[in-house]
C-alpha cells in the first residue's frame, strides 16, 4: 500500500471536461522542495479534496494555482487552455478565487468595501459601490450566503467573514473556488452551513477545491479526492472508493490508528479535587458557577462541551494563570494558592503541569529557539542553573532529551520555535511539561492543528501518563478525542458541570444533548450558550 | 479683549497651523498606506532649504516652489526605496532622513552663503505675497462677518488656501475613490491587497509621492512664505508635532485638520503671552514657549485613549513566506 502510486480515477475526461489540469508543478522555497513533480487534474463541477499533513505542500500547490506565488515550473491549464498564471488578478480573471486560510479581509472596511477592493469599475467607488450591493443581494439568495452588506469586518463572526470570502470571489466571477483549510476557525453549526453552501455551489455547476486535514469532511463532501504528502501528489481516488484508514495511511505514509488503544482505567487516591470553584472572565461575567469534581490518580477525566460554556476560564483557573472568585483547588489533599501573577509557577511547583490551549499564545514563546521553549516556566528550576543565572548547557541537554524523546521534528533545538509545524510545537510544550514528572497535568485541546500521525502519538504519551498512575485534566472540543481518551465524562454547559457520563456507554447523542443544556440535570432549554441550543 | 485682538489670534492661528497641517496630511498618506514616517520633519527642513535658498537666487517664489517640492520628493523616494523595496526598517530610515536634511542644509548653506547657514534674505518677488479675496475690502465695514472675512479669511499665502483645500480633497479621495480605497487597505491588510491582485509596492509608492509634494509646500512655506529665507533647523520640530497631531486624529483628514488649529491656537497664544506678568513676575519667556511641545506630550499621553494606527504601519511586505 505504501508505494501506491497516484491512481487514474478519472483518467477519462468526464462530463463536463476538467476545470483545472496541473502537470509536474515544481516549487522550492530555499531549501524546501514544497511541491516535486506534481500532477492533478479537477472535474468541472464537482468538490475535489486535497488532504495531506501540514507542510505537505497543498497550500503553496493551490497559492500557485491563484497565482499568489510563481511556480519554479510546470503546466497550469484551466478550461483545456494552457495559462502562465503571473498574478493573483490573472487568476482572478481566468475564474479562479481563493478563500484563503487566514482571510483576506480588511477589518475595518465594511461588507462591500472588502468585496469591491481590487474589483472596482472606476476611479469612483460610489457606482461600484452601488452594483456591488444589488449584485450581493443576487447571490446571497441563489447561494444562501446572508451577510450583511454595511457590517465592518471586525464586528461580524468568523463563520460570516468566510462568507465574505466566498461572495468576494463570486462577485468576481469565480467559476473554481479554493477553500484552504475553511473549518479550521468555524464551530460545527457553521461548518455544517458552509458545506450546505459548497453542495449549492456544486450543484450549479461551479468547481470547487478543498484542502483540508479532517478527514470527515473529505469523506461527507467530495466527489474526488488527492492525497498530499511531503511535496509530492501520492494518490487521486474517488471518494467513494476509499475509506478515511486508506487516507490517513497515504497522508502519513505508515498505517496509522485513528482509534485510541487503551485498557481500563486502574484509579487510585484521589490526586485533584476542585471545590465550589467560581470563576469570572476578563470582563467580569462569571463563567464557571460552582464546579466541583475530582481525579484520582491513573485516571483522565475529560470535559466536553461546546467552546465557549467555561471550559477555557476553569482550565486557567485551575492551573493558576486566572484567579478565581471563589472555591478551592486541592492538591494530594492541600490547598494550592493560585492567586496573583505567579500562580501558575506556584501551582507547577507544587507539581501540577499545564498544557495551555493556545500553544502559540499560551505555550510558547515563538520566537524563542526550541531550547529555551523546552525550559519555559521551569526556569527557575535549580537543576536549570543557580539563583539568577541559567545553566545553558543543562537546558540544552534537556532540551535534546525532550527531542529525542518525543520525535520532534526537525531535531534542532536551536531552532526558532515558530518554524516548527504545529504539532512539533504542540510535542514541544507536551515534552516540557510531561518531563518534569508531575502529579497531574492539566491539558487543553492538545491535538488542535495538529497532524494525524502526531495526533496518534499525543494521544498515547497521554494515556501512558496516565498508566504511570498521573491525574489528567482533559479539556477538547473534540467530543471523539474526548470519548476515546477519557475514562469519565463531564459535561460542562453554561458554567455548570451538567452531567457524568461513561465514554464506554455513553453515545454521541446523549452527549451532545448534554451539550446543549438538555442533559438529566440541566436547566431546560434556557438557550444560554453563545452557539444557542443544538439543531 | 477686543474682536480685533480676538481676531489677530485667530489670525496668527491660520497662519501658524498652516505647515502643521500639510505636513500632517503628508504623514497621512504614507501612514494610511503602511509606512511609518517620522520623517517629515527632515523632508520639510530640506524643502524650505531648497525653496529659500532657489527663490533667493531666482527671485521667483514659483520656482522656489518647484525647486522645495522637487527636493522634499525627491528625498521622499529615497526614505521610499529604503521602506518599501529595500525592506528596511521604517523608522530608522526616517530617523536617516531627519538628520541627513538637518547637516546638509547647515553645511550646504554655509558652503554656498557663507551666511552661518542661512540663505540671503528674499529679493522682490522671491517671496509670496498674501492674498486679497475678492470684495474683502469692500465688506470690511460689515459688522461682524465684515472683519472675519476681510481680516481672517482673506489675506493669506495662497499655501494656506492649498492646505485648508487638501483636506477636504483628501477627504474625498480617502473615503470615495478607488485609490483611497486601496491605500486604506494596504494599510490595514497588505496581504488582503495583492490576493485582490493589486500591486502593494506600487501603492505604497504612491503614497510616498504624495507624501513627498505635501511636505515640500510644508517646507516651502517656512522659508519663503512666513519666513523670508532659509534659517538653521527652522522647522523646530513641528514635523513631529506634525505627527503627534496625525496620531491625535486618528489618521483621519477633518479632525487631523482641528488638531493642527488647536496646536497652531497654542502657538499663537504663546508668541501673545511673551512678556506676560503672572502675579507681577514676568513669566520666563521659555516656559512660555514651551507650552505647545508641552501640550502635545499631554495630549498624547493622557488624553488620546488607545490611538490604534494603521494595522499594517511599520512592517515592510514580505510575499514570499
Amino acid at each position: 500500500m505504501n508505494t501506491q502510486r497516484p491512481e487514474t480515477a478519472a483518467a477519462t475526461v468526464p462530463a463536463n471536461g476538467w476545470a483545472i489540469e496541473l502537470e509536474k508543478i515544481n516549487k522550492r522555497f530555499g531549501a524546501v522542495h514544497a511541491n516535486k513533480d506534481i500532477d492533478l487534474k479537477v472535474a468541472r463541477g464537482t468538490i475535489h479534496g486535497i488532504v495531506g499533513e501540514n507542510g505537505a505542500g497543498k497550500s503553496t500547490l493551490m497559492s500557485i494555482l491563484y497565482g499568489f506565488y510563481t511556480a519554479d515550473s510546470g503546466v497550469i491549464r484551466v478550461n483545456g487552455q494552457e495559462h502562465a498564471i503571473t498574478d493573483s488578478r490573472h487568476a482572478l480573471a481566468l475564474g479562479i478565487g481563493m478563500v484563503h486560510q487566514h482571510f483576506m479581509l480588511v477589518e475595518n472596511f465594511s461588507v462591500l468595501e472588502n468585496v469591491i477592493l481590487g474589483a472596482e469599475d472606476s476611479g469612483f467607488i460610489k457606482p461600484s459601490l452601488d452594483r456591488a450591493r444589488k449584485e450581493l443581494n443576487r447571490l446571497e439568495h441563489e447561494y444562501d450566503l446572508e451577510v450583511d452588506p454595511d457590517a465592518i469586518i471586525e464586528d461580524i463572526s468568523v463563520g460570516q467573514q468566510q462568507r465574505v470570502e466566498i461572495l468576494k470571489a463570486l462577485y468576481r466571477g469565480a467559476e473554481t473556488l479554493i477553500l484552504d483549510e475553511p473549518t479550521g476557525v468555524l464551530t460545527p453549526k457553521e461548518a455544517d452551513d458552509l458545506f450546505r453552501v459548497l453542495e449549492t455551489l456544486r450543484e450549479q455547476g461551479k468547481t470547487v477545491i478543498l484542502i483540508t486535514h479532517k478527514l470527515r469532511e473529505i469523506m461527507a463532501i467530495t466527489d474526488n479526492v488527492s492525497v498530499m504528502r511531503q511535496g509530492e501528489m501520492v494518490a487521486t481516488v474517488k471518494t467513494s472508493e476509499t475509506s478515511p484508514e486508506q487516507l490517513a495511511e497515504l497522508m502519513v505514509g505508515r498505517r496509522v490508528l485513528l482509534r485510541v488503544d487503551k485498557t481500563p482505567a486502574n484509579p487510585g487516591a484521589t490526586l485533584l479535587e476542585v471545590q465550589n470553584l467560581v470563576v469570572a472572565d476578563d470582563m467580569g461575567h462569571v463563567r464557571v458557577k460552582d464546579v466541583s469534581f475530582s481525579i484520582r490518580a491513573g485516571e483522565i477525566v475529560g470535559i466536553a462541551g461546546v467552546s465557549g460554556n467555561g471550559q477555557s476560564e476553569l482550565l486557567e483557573s485551575v492551573s493558576g494563570m486566572r484567579d478565581q472568585k471563589s472555591g478551592n483547588v486541592l492538591l494530594k489533599g492541600t490547598a494550592l494558592s493560585l492567586k496573583g501573577d505567579d500562580g501558575a509557577a506556584r501551582a507547577r511547583e507544587a507539581g501540577l503541569a499545564h498544557v495551555p490551549e493556545d500553544r502559540q499564545r499560551m505555550g510558547l514563546v515563538t520566537t524563542f529557539a526550541e531550547w529555551e521553549n523546552a525550559i519555559l516556566g521551569y526556569q527557575g528550576n535549580a537543576k536549570y542553573g543557580a539563583g539568577p543565572f541559567l545553566d545553558i548547557s543543562a537546558a540544552k541537554k534537556a532540551a535534546a532529551e525532550h527531542i529525542k524523546l518525543f520525535d520532534v521534528r526537525p531535531a534542532n533545538i536551536n531552532l526558532k520555535s515558530s518554524l516548527f509545524s504545529g504539532g512539533n510545537q504542540q510535542k514541544i510544550v507536551l515534552a516540557r511539561e510531561m518531563e518534569q514528572d508531575p502529579d497531574v497535568l492539566v491539558i487543553g485541546q492538545p491535538t488542535r492543528g495538529v497532524d494525524i500521525g502526531a495526533i496518534e502519538f499525543i494521544h498515547n504519551e497521554i494515556i501512558k501518563m496516565r498508566d504511570e498512575g498521573k491525574a489528567i485534566l482533559l479539556v477538547s472540543v473534540e467530543l471523539d478525542e474526548i470519548r476515546s481518551l477519557a475514562d469519565r465524562i463531564l459535561v460542562m454547559f453554561d458554567g455548570v458541570i451538567v452531567g457524568e457520563a461513561d465514554p464506554a456507554t455513553a453515545t454521541e447523542g446523549e452527549l451532545g444533548l448534554m451539550m446543549a443544556g438538555i442533559g438529566k440535570d440541566a436547566p431546560r432549554g434556557l438557550g444560554i450558550a453563545e452557539q444557542g441550543p443544538l439543531p | 479683549m477686543d474682536i480685533s485682538s480676538v481676531l489677530s489670534i485667530l489670525d496668527a492661528t491660520i497662519r501658524l497651523s498652516t505647515p502643521l497641517l500639510l505636513a500632517c496630511l503628508a504623514g497621512l498618506y504614507s501612514e494610511r498606506a503602511g509606512l511609518f514616517d517620522i520623517g517629515l520633519e527632515g523632508k520639510m527642513l530640506a524643502a524650505a532649504f531648497a525653496a529659500g535658498a532657489v527663490a533667493a537666487i531666482t527671485g521667483s517664489a514659483w520656482l522656489g516652489l518647484l525647486a522645495g517640492l522637487a527636493v522634499s520628493l525627491s528625498t521622499a523616494l529615497l526614505q521610499g526605496v529604503a521602506a518599501i523595496t529595500l525592506k528596511g526598517n521604517q523608522l530608522i530610515a526616517g530617523v536617516a532622513i531627519n538628520m541627513l536634511a538637518a547637516g546638509m542644509t547647515t553645511f550646504l548653506g554655509q558652503t554656498w552663503f557663507s551666511q552661518g547657514g542661512r540663505t540671503p534674505p528674499l529679493p522682490e518677488g522671491g517671496r509670496f505675497e498674501p492674498i486679497t479675496l475678492p470684495f474683502a475690502n469692500e465688506l470690511a465695514s460689515v459688522p461682524v462677518l465684515g472683519p472675519i472675512y476681510a481680516d481672517l479669511i482673506s489675506g493669506h499665502y495662497i499655501l494656506v488656501y492649498i492646505a485648508f483645500i487638501m483636506v477636504g480633497v483628501t477627504a474625498y479621495v480617502l473615503y470615495r475613490t478607488r485609490f483611497g480605497l486601496r491605500m486604506r487597505a494596504v494599510g490595514e491588510n497588505p496581504k488582503a491587497v495583492d490576493t485582490a491582485g493589486i500591486s502593494v509596492v506600487k501603492l505604497r509608492y504612491q503614497a510616498v509621492i504624495i507624501t513627498g509634494l505635501l511636505a515640500g509646500l510644508a517646507g516651502a512655506y517656512f522659508s519663503i512664505a512666513q519666513g523670508s529665507g532659509f534659517g538653521n533647523n527652522m522647522t523646530a520640530g513641528k514635523g513631529y508635532i506634525a505627527l503627534a497631531a496625525l496620531i491625535f486624529a486618528k489618521w483621519k483628514p477633518v479632525p487631523a485638520m482641528f488638531t493642527c488649529l488647536l496646536f497652531g491656537f497654542l502657538d499663537a497664544l504663546q508668541i501673545r503671552l511673551q512678556g506676560a506678568q503672572l502675579g507681577g513676575i514676568e513669566i520666563p519667556v521659555q516656559a512660555i514657549q514651551a507650552l505647545p511641545y508641552l501640550l502635545t506630550v499631554i495630549l498624547l499621553a493622557g488624553f488620546i485613549g488607545k490611538a490604534v494606527g494603521p494595522k499594517a504601519g511599520g512592517v515592510p511586505y514580505t510575499k514570499e513566506r
